[in-house]
């Protein structure tokens, strides 16, 4: 666990360092390159800002609306019959939408549950294993405007219940 | 995109004003949008930052180099991608991040990988293929070790924190492998 903890620290300037050398030794004015590049970031941005905008809104408005609680309730029952702690759903929900909500509610689970308790187990399997989906969508697709997205979004969403499945299913193997 | 943002805001809505918590929704809507400043105006630095990087790696010519060496690798999976193109190294340096859990050089290099990939697409506005391959790697989100739910665990007193390493790597692996198949045979139904 240390060295890998070690290796990630090192990565990033390690990386920086080697780039910056080789620019170096090839000549090339490294400070006037990094500028020009960096200037590229604000157009990106100011161009992923809307998208953000949207997705931010829903999610948040969806959180508060209690909605969430409504589905659970409803899911909880039929998850019970299979041996799935209810609490996973909550993550399992979240995830998609938020990283930071989904990290409280884990942190929440753990704190009810136990830390090695199923629940806290799966939940965290699923965070690990999970992207927040509706934002890398936000920033990949406003990062090139593109409007028509084909069936992308269908296949991220089959693909974010199939990981969960998975994550359930693994956890219950191998604990 | 169009249908699930419709779906959400007007379940929000209607939930919202059914279970009585109108005053929280419309809270909630200006947080958002407060949210989504905050996240933009860190996404401006770190994108800036590496899109800065990235013109050095350009400009000194290891670009090239980095192509060279991962271009067997990468064209296997994304086939259209020309042996020499600008996309190999983006999306190199972005599936490296991501291994590392790097996320704040994860997120500004897809960002340029898409926009090279991009600079491969004849119709602007709509996603190539070799686009939704990349989207659905990235969330897919291959990861070594998962570190923010290992410190949350062994904070809480975990006899065995690093215990749900391997099972996420397994899940991270089996779902991608699996996202992946979804998505080629949604390409195979779509024709």
């Amino acid at each position: 666990m240390k060295t890998i903890t070690f290796i990630s620290q090192l990565v990033i300037p390690a990386f920086i360092l080697f780039v910056v050398l080789y620019g170096a030794c090839k000549k090339v004015r490294v400070y006037d390159s990094f500028v020009s590049g960096a200037k590229e970031g604000i157009r990106v941005t100011v161009n992923i800002f809307p998208y953000l905008l949207a997705i931010f809104i829903a999610v948040k408005a969806f959180q508060a609306s209690g909605a969430f609680d409504i589905i659970r309730a409803a899911l909880s029952t039929s998850l019970a019959a299979l041996g799935i702690p209810p609490e996973v759903l909550s993550v399992a929900l979240i995830k998609p939408l938020s990283g930071s909500a989904s990290t409280a509610v884990f942190i929440d689970i753990v704190k009810t549950t136990g830390p090695d308790s199923l629940a806290s187990r799966i939940s965290a399997v699923i965070i690990g294993s999970a992207e927040t989906t509706f934002y890398v969508l936000a920033v990949y697709l406003g990062a090139v405007g593109i409007r028509k997205t084909k069936y992308l979004v269908p296949v991220c969403l089959i693909a974010d219940a199939v990981g969960i499945i998975i994550a359930v299913t693994l956890v219950r193997l191998m604990f | 995109m169009n249908v699930i943002w419709l779906i959400l805001i007007i379940v929000s809505i209607i939930t919202a004003a059914w279970t009585g918590r109108l005053e929280e929704l419309t809270k909630a809507i200006f947080d958002g949008a407060k949210a989504a400043v905050e996240i933009s105006l860190f996404l401006l630095g770190i994108v800036s930052l590496w899109l800065g990087i990235t013109k050095i790696i350009e400009d000194s010519g290891l670009i090239y180099r980095i192509s060279h060496l991962f271009r067997p690798l990468i064209t296997r999976l994304f086939k259209s991608i020309p042996g020499d193109h600008p996309a190999i190294t983006s999306i190199t340096l972005n599936m490296l991040a991501n291994l590392f859990g790097l996320g704040n050089a994860a997120t500004p290099l897809g960002i340029k990988a898409m926009q090279d990939l991009q600079s491969l697409n004849e119709k602007k506005d709509t996603l190539t293929f070799e686009m939704m391959l990349f989207i659905v790697v990235n969330t897919a989100s291959i990861q070594l070790v998962p570190f923010t739910v290992v410190g949350i665990l062994s904070d809480f007193g975990s006899q065995n924190p690093s215990g749900i390493v391997l099972p996420t790597i397994c899940a991270t692996v089996i779902s991608a492998v699996i996202a992946i198949g979804i998505l080629f045979l949604f390409r195979r139904f779509a024709k």
